[in-house]
Formats: C-alpha cells, structure tokens, sequence
C-alpha cells in the first residue's frame, strides 16, 4: 500500500503523454492522405488517443479513490 | 408543420420545461434530497462548456479547416489530467473562503482587494460580451432559418433590420428574464443555484443526444457508414488539407488554441462557476476528471462527419457551415430532426447564457457596484436595514445589462464574424487571468500590484490586437488602423506588433498579450512587497491542501466587535433565516452558545467574515466587517506569527507534541514502576520484621529454659524433663519455621523444582491422607471423605499436591473443635476443573479475613491462644503451589460453622482437549 506511486506523479506523467500525443510530431505522423479502417488516419489516430488518454485517467483515479489516500472531505458547504 | 408558431411553441414549451427542472432541483435542495448533489449531475454541467460555438461553430470551423476544432476540446482533456494541481485546489479553496466568483477568486488571493477585484470583473464583462453575442447569434440565425423552411436561405442583413423586428433582440431580451427568473431567486450565503445546475445538466443531455442524432442521421441515414461517408467526400477539391493539418502555421494555431482552451476552462467565469463555485462535494471532481472529457469526445465524433456531408450536399452553393448542423436535415425535409436539432442549439446557447450571465452579474454586483456604493459613504448604506433587496435589484439590471450589451455586439461588430472566431476572442480575453490564476495558486510570492499590473497589461494589449482590429473590421474605426497601423506606425499595425507578421491573429495575439502579462506578473511581483494580508492569503491558497479544515485560529482580526452588531450585519445581507441558521450552525460546531456572547472573538469574526463573503464577496466583506469592528487588524509581527506556520513549523509542531506525548507515557510507566519497586521494599522489611520476630520467639524460649538447665543443677528431674520437651518441641517448630520459609522463597522464587505430570488425583488425595493419618488418630479426629470412585486426571506436580492437602488437612486439626473434632474432605468434577474442599468445625474465618489469612504470617485468630498455633507460612505456600497449577484457592463463605477452604486443579489436558491444540 505505502509503496504505490502518488497519484500525482501519474497524473503529472499522462499529462506529458496527452501533450505529446496531440501535438505537432506525433500528429505530423499520422497527418497523411491515408485511410485506416475506413477513416482518415489522423481522425481515427487523434479519437483512439483521446479515449486512451481518457481511459487511464479513469483507471488512476478509481484506484486512487479506493485507496485510504485522501480523507473523505465534508461534502456540503451550504448553510440554507 | 414547421410554421413561425410551432417553433416559437416549441420553444417556449423548451424554456418553461427547463425552468420547471429548475424550480424543482431548487425544491428538492430545500427539502434536503439535493439532486445537484451526484456526480453525473456534476459532470454534465461542466458540459456547459459546449456552447452554441461546439454546437453549431465547430461544423462551421471544420468545414473550412478541417481537423483544427479540435484543441478547443484537447486543451480542457489535458488539464483535467493535471485535476490535483489545479482544479481540485480551486474547488477545495472555493469552499473554504466562501468565494463567489472568480473576480472574487484572484481579489482574495491577493489580499481581498478591491480594486484587483473591480478590474477583473471589467476584463470578464468586456471579454465575455463577444462570447454571449455569439449565442445570441446562433439562436436567431437558426431560428430565422427555421422560419425560411423548407427553403434554405442565408439570413442576411441582420443588421439593417430595425431592431424592434430583429429576432435576436427579442431572443436577448427573453434570455434576460429567464436568466434573471432563474439565477437570483434569492440571494444565497453561499451561490449555490442547484436548480440551476440540474437545469444545465439537462440541457448537456439535450444538446449532446441532439447533435449524436444529426451526426447519426449524415452518417448512416444519407451514407452507409463512416466508411462510405468519407470515400465519398474524397470527391471534395478540399478533402486533403481537412483530413490533415497542413501548414506549419497550422500548428502553430493548434497550439494556440489548445493552450487558449487549457486557460478558459479554468479562467471562464461560467466554468469556474460550474466547477468551482458551484461544487457540492469535491469528491464529485473523481467522477467529472474522466466524465467531462468523454463528453467532449462524443460530441465531437460527428463534426467532420456532418462537415463532410454538408459540404458534399451544398457543394457550390452559398450556405453557411455553420448552419449545417440545422440546414442537412432541412434540405432532406426531416421535420422533426430538423426542429430537435433546433432544440439542441437553443440547449447549448441558454445554458451557456444563464451560467455566464449569473456568473458576470454576480461579479458586477459584489465586485464592482458594492464595493463603490460601499465606499459611498453620503450614501449611509452601511446603516441601512435590509440590503437583500438592493442585492437582487443589482444583480438583476447587470444581467439585463450585460445581455443588451451583448446584442449590441452582435447586431454592430460581431455580425460578420465564424462563430469560432468570435469564441476565440472570448477565450483569449478570458486567457488574460490564467497567470494570476495558476501563479497565484503555486507561487506565493505573487503580489497584488504584480496581479494588477500583469492584467492590466494583458487585457491592454488584447484590446489593441484583437477587439480593435475586430471594431476596424467591423467600419467602426478607419480600416487603415489595420492596414497601415495607427497614424500610420508601420511597427504598431495591430495584426504584425513590432513587425512580427509569421503569427495567425490570434497566435500573435496570444504571444503579446501573454508575454507583457506574464512579465508585468513576474516582474512586479518580485520588485514589489507583499501587505501582511496578501502574505496570509497567499500562504492559505498556496498550502491549501496542507492545512487543516480548522483555520479559523488564522484569524486576523484583533479587535473586537459585538455579536449584536455582527448578526445585524449578516442579516441585512443575506436574510433573517440564513443568518439564524448559519450562527446556529456555529455555535453547534464550537459548542459555545451566542446568546451568551457579547463580545465576539476573532474566531467569530472570521466565521462572519466568510458568511458575508459569500454574499457580497470577500473584498466587500471585509469592508463591512472593518466598519463594525473596533480597534486594529493583526499587527505585522502577528501576522508574521501567523504567516510561520507554515506547514513545516505544523509538522515539526506535530511531531514535538508526538514526541513528548511518548516522554509522558514513558515517564508515567517508569513512575509505576518506581513505585512497585518501593512497595516490594516495603513488603520486603515487613517480611524480614515478622520473619526475624517469629524466629525469636521459639529461640527465645528455647534459650531461656537452656539457661534455667544450665543455671540451676539442683532442678527436680521432673521438671528437667518438662523444660527439655519444651526445648524440642520449640526446636522443631523453629526447624518446620525455617524449612517452610526456604520452601515460600523458592517458590516465590519460581526456583522450586517442579515435576508437572498427569496424575490421577484419587490416588494422590488418598495418598495425603495416609500420611496425616497419625496426625488425625492422635487428636481424635473424625475424617469424612467424600471420594468419585473415577476421576479425570489433573496436571500437577505429585508431591507438592500431597503437600497442599498434608497443609490444608493439618491446619484444620489445628482449629477444630476440641470437644468433637472433625473434618470433611469433598471432591467433585467441574467442567474447567477439579474442585478439592476441606473442611473443618471449628471457630471459622472471621469475616474479612478471607484474603488476608493467605498472607505470609498472618493467622486468622492469634488471639484464640496466646502461643501461635501454626507458622502462618502453610496458607501462603498452598496458594503458591495451586496458583502454579494454574488453579485457585480460597475460603468459602456463608459457613456456619468452621473454616471450609476450597482449590482447584485443572485438568490434564489430553484428557478433555484435541490433540496438538
């Protein structure tokens, strides 16, 4: 349990993953006149990326809300 | 079907089914079962992120350049990622100061001022207008659209339409009162508007399901699946440079658009109120971190699609992209797809609409009207009695405001704009915040006239390069303004600052405004000293997550006020019941009761401070509470006091209190301990004491009759005998005396020899009664022995269980009754163990001496004869030698007659236990 990496240090990690996934070198890559099932490869190369991007972030934040990390907080502030 | 009424019916019937939504989330919160309170709700609400600008602008911007819509959506997906750093500080700081904006937001962060707090609302209000045009834009178009059908054509002229019969001023004015209807109900300590955000997530559900529906329709309704679609569209002369990304100065805008978008989904005010202001629990964000992303991603799958379609079905003729989403189920006469597409438009403008209108009048109202009224002091509004009222009234004409504005914006400058570039404006203004925002929550050196400088410069240099060239495009200021730069300064042309002309507009735009924002942020801030107040604000925002909930103790109000004053205060602005119910709620959280207080503290002056920032803001808040209390905020040493607390001095402080929490443990342990050790001694010279006299007394008497033997030759030999027996016997008991006390020691000791073995228990008790026969004879004694035929068998050591029942059995010949003597021996079998009793008929244990009787040397009756019958030791080493058994010993009570003392032996273990257990 200690020895699990901090959340924040995946996050910081996909976060360089989504910079370069949607950016010049890597979308210069699949920026051809190409198809790839059907769709334009930068089309389909940018959606697939994003889904990826969007699943581990899912994945590491389930784990970490398992996890006794972070005390459960007082959730309403509200005083009416 | 599609007549001018049925829309409008439809319409309406849209905006009173929302507004019923509205009212009954809001009811529901009253009632306490928050529908707002679920992190789906939450997640959908974030979505008023798409606007008409996604719903409609995105085809538009596609259309033209293909896949560059996207880093709009890209930018928000990655700081989503990076959640913990930034959102989740922004939420968590949100609800502990009570903020109410993000005016509100960067004016605290910098030491409640006002002055930061006034400009940034100037900088949301102008930057934002352009952005609610834009809505207001798209609704009338498509509404005027609607109105054409079957027809498909362009409304054009929009602007020469005398504004009495222009739809979007009607739209604008109806936006108004539904916005004002929606948002400010009632003035709320804390702005929350649940019936709102339920209303919002609806409308994400709308919009989205609206879109897919468009989206589904172009793909597999008028083609055969992505596939067929775009093989298809690689008959367009413009399908290459849309599937791909072109030029480096495309990329070059895809950056910029991806670090706009990053900046306005934290710097939008309807975005912070969405996801800050409007948070019920910040756990929610664990759900929106993934959820708000994927929404993104769906709803934008089909923009190329219907882009491609569009363009495939009016190749050549003059229709908007922009009103694809509207004009492909139009021209395939798909009436209700068409009026449901409609639907969706209306969803993603009046959401955007109402969250952003509430956001700007909020602000308008506590960061900027307040505080001057405030000030005002001819005005005397500090002595006024309810200013709920005046709250309301304010908010609502800055919403009727703001959204007249906007149509003015959209009616004489924004009319031949993309709806995305008109977006993108909005972005950037909005981007100007961005460094102060994120700088303000990781650095704590910012200072207010860094922040001030650093915005005002931003916000200086995006008018000049993008609202101006928008005003001298629009014929509004001379073209040439443009074209040749101001007066004709080639190196101040507005697109190509200082001859730098490789950027797109909004690029170039970007680098300047950033580059003096930034500098003049950094700059100033590191030439400039903070106030005692901003290093107390910035220590709160930047260690937020490090604090604990419990920072009232960093009040910094010293003087004092009445509780009286305060509680009128709160009242005037937030109401009789919330202010009830909000010092109720105090008192039952520090358990002090406010009747009693006269004098507020320090604590109670935060808490109100908070209560009524919630109301009015905190730079106002701190004003009002300023002009009931007397006498001085902290001083600079306090505050500094205050301010060293940082979370190392906490930890250490924590880790000090750990460790002299362990000293008094131990200490308290080594004090027992001590005190053992001077009980032991104590008993120690007691033992030696009555030891020592026992010892004396039978050498006493052994070496007076010695002497009277020696003395005196002549004695009778009667009388020689009588003394010599005397002699003996004391010899004897001092032999017994001694052999029994090195017996007590070694088991004492735990130096005893010990040989544990199962016996059977039978054999052994008749084998101690043989050997006290002689004893019993010679007294006269009558033995009862009540003995089971079979036994269990015990665990105990042979001899020494002899020796227990030898003990026992001589002391009760000792105390029997002379004249009838007799003893009863009882065995039986309990279920833990085997029960031995011995009984005897004389004088008995008088009561309160049970336990004492089983201390060395202390006999029960030493007054029954005056030479000590027994050692006193035989008692105390029957309870060593049964206690090492594991079993018990002690005097049953409730005798008559005689002393009856009863022990245990536990049984054998294999003989009622599983095996290895």
């Amino acid at each position: 349990m200690n020895q699990r990496r901090p959340v924040s240090e995946s996050l910081l990690a996909l976060f360089a993953l989504g910079v370069l996934l949607f950016n010049p070198p890597m979308l210069l890559l699949f920026g051809v006149d190409a198809t790839l099932f059907g769709f334009p490869a930068l089309y389909l190369y940018i959606f697939a990326s994003w889904a990826l991007l969007i699943a581990l972030v899912a994945m590491i934040v389930n784990r970490r809300g398992r996890s006794p990390g972070m005390r459960p907080r007082i959730g309403r502030t509200r005083d009416g | 079907m599609l007549q001018g009424w049925v829309v409008l019916l439809v319409s309406f019937g849209y905006l009173c089914l929302l507004f019923a939504i509205a009212y009954y989330g809001d009811k529901r919160a009253d009632e306490g079962r928050s529908l707002a309170n679920n992190p789906y709700i939450y997640a959908l609400s974030i979505a008023v992120y798409c606007t008409s600008w996604t719903y409609y602008g995105s085809v538009g911007r596609a259309a033209s350049s293909g896949l560059d819509f996207l880093p709009i959506y890209l930018g928000p997906t990655l700081v989503f990622v990076l959640w913990w750093f930034v959102l989740g500080k922004i939420i968590r700081i949100t609800k502990k100061n009570r903020i109410t904006s993000i005016a509100d937001f960067i004016a605290s962060r910098y030491g409640k001022s006002t002055l930061l707090g006034g400009l940034v609302t100037i900088i949301a209000v102008v930057g934002i207008m352009p952005y609610i045009s834009l809505q207001l834009k798209a609704v009338s178009t498509s509404f005027n659209l609607l109105l054409g059908y079957p027809e498909i054509a362009m409304p054009s002229g929009l602007g020469e339409v005398p504004i009495p019969h222009d739809t979007a001023f009607y739209v604008a004015l109806l936006m108004a009162i539904f916005t004002i209807l929606f948002g400010t109900r009632h003035i709320d300590a804390s702005e929350h508007h649940e019936g709102m955000v339920v209303a919002i997530a609806f409308e994400s559900v709308v919009k989205l399901v609206a879109f897919l529906s468009v989206g589904l329709f172009v793909t597999f309704g008028l083609y055969d699946g992505f596939g067929d679609l775009f093989t298809e569209a690689k008959a367009l002369p413009e399908y290459g440079s849309l599937i791909t990304l072109g030029t480096a100065s495309t990329y070059g805008q895809w950056i910029t658009m991806t670090l706009l978008s990053m900046a306005a989904i934290i710097c939008l005010p309807r975005q912070f109120q969405v996801t800050a202001i409007e948070s019920l629990d910040e756990r929610h964000l664990n759900k929106a971190v993934w959820l708000f992303p994927l929404y993104l991603l769906i709803i934008n799958i089909f923009v190329l699609p219907i882009a491609l379609g569009g363009l495939l079905m009016f190749s050549g003729d003059t229709v908007d992209a922009d009103t694809f989403v509207l004009t492909v189920p139009m021209y395939e006469q798909q009436e209700l797809l068409t009026l449901f597409a409609f639907i969706g438009g209306l969803s993603a403008a009046t959401g955007m609409v109402i969250v952003a209108t509430i956001a700007l009048s909020t602000m308008v109202c506590n960061d900027l009207v307040m505080p001057v009224l405030l000030r005002l002091t001819w005005l005397r509004l500090n002595e006024k009695g309810d200013l709920g009222g005046l709250l309301q009234a304010i908010r609502r004409g800055s919403i009727l405001f703001i959204l007249l504005f906007s149509y003015g914006y959209f009616r004489f400058i924004g009319e031949s704009y993309a709806l995305a570039t008109v977006g993108l404006l909005s972005f950037a203004a909005a981007a100007q915040f961005a460094p102060a925002i994120v700088g303000g929550l990781l650095w704590k050196g910012g200072t207010r006239a860094g922040a001030l400088v650093g915005l005002c410069l931003g916000f200086t240099m995006w008018i000049y390069t993008l609202l101006m060239p928008s005003l001298a495009l629009s014929g509004w200021i001379p073209h040439s303004f443009i074209d040749a730069g101001p007066f004709g300064a080639e190196l101040l042309k507005p697109y190509a600052l200082f001859g730098l002309s490789e950027f797109d507009n909004l690029s170039h735009a970007l680098f300047w405004s950033m580059l003096v924002n930034i500098g003049g942020y950094v700059g100033v801030s590191l030439a400039t000293r903070q106030t005692a107040l901003e290093r107390i604000q910035a220590a709160l925002f930047v260690d937020v997550y490090r604090r604990s909930d419990d920072d009232r103790g960093s009040g910094l109000w010293r003087g004092t006020a009445t509780f009286s004053d305060l509680y009128a205060l709160v009242v005037r602005f937030v109401g009789r019941d919330q202010a009830d119910r909000a010092f109720d709620g105090y008192a039952a959280e520090t358990g002090e009761s406010l009747k009693k207080v006269t004098e507020a503290d320090p604590a109670l002056l935060n808490f109100t401070e908070k209560l009524l920032a919630g109301a009015i803001g905190a730079a106002s808040a701190r004003v009002m509470i300023g002009s009931v209390v007397k006498g001085e905020v902290a001083s600079i040493d306090e505050v500094m006091e205050i301010l060293d607390e940082t979370s190392q001095v906490i930890e250490y402080s924590h880790r000090l209190e750990q460790k002299s929490r362990e000293l008094q443990i131990a200490s308290a342990e080594l004090q027992a301990a001590n005190e053992r050790l001077k009980e032991v001694d104590r008993l120690k010279d007691d033992f030696l004491s009555t030891v020592s006299h026992e010892l004396r007394t039978p050498l006493t008497s052994i070496r007076s009759f010695s002497e009277i033997l020696f003395d005196e030759s002549d004695l009778p030999i009667e009388e020689r005998r009588e003394f010599l027996t005397i002699i003996i016997k004391e010899s004897e008991r001092l032999t017994r005396l001694i052999n029994q006390l090195l017996d007590l020691a070694k088991l004492e000791a735990g130096r005893g020899e010990w040989q544990i073995s199962d016996i059977d228990p039978k054999e052994v008790i008749e084998e101690a009664i043989a050997a006290t026969s002689s004893l019993l004879q010679e007294n006269r004694m009558q033995l009862d022995v009540n003995l089971p035929s079979q036994l269990r068998r015990v665990r105990a050591d042979r001899d020494r269980f002899i020796q227990v029942i030898v003990n026992l059995l001589s002391n009760a010949v000792k105390f029997c009754n002379r004249s009838n003597p007799s003893i009863q021996i009882a065995v039986r079998e309990t279920s833990q163990a085997l029960l031995v009793a011995v009984e005897d008929n004389g004088p008995g244990i008088p009561a309160g001496a049970e336990q004492r009787i089983f201390e060395k040397f202390e006999q029960a009756d030493v007054t029954a004869t005056s030479k000590p019958v027994s050692t006193g030791l035989g008692l105390p080493i029957c309870r060593q030698i049964v206690e090492y058994f594991g079993g018990r010993i002690w005097v049953e009570r409730n005798q008559s007659v005689g002393a009856k003392f009863v022990f245990t032996v536990p049984y054998a273990r294999t003989s009622f236990m599983v095996p290895g257990e």
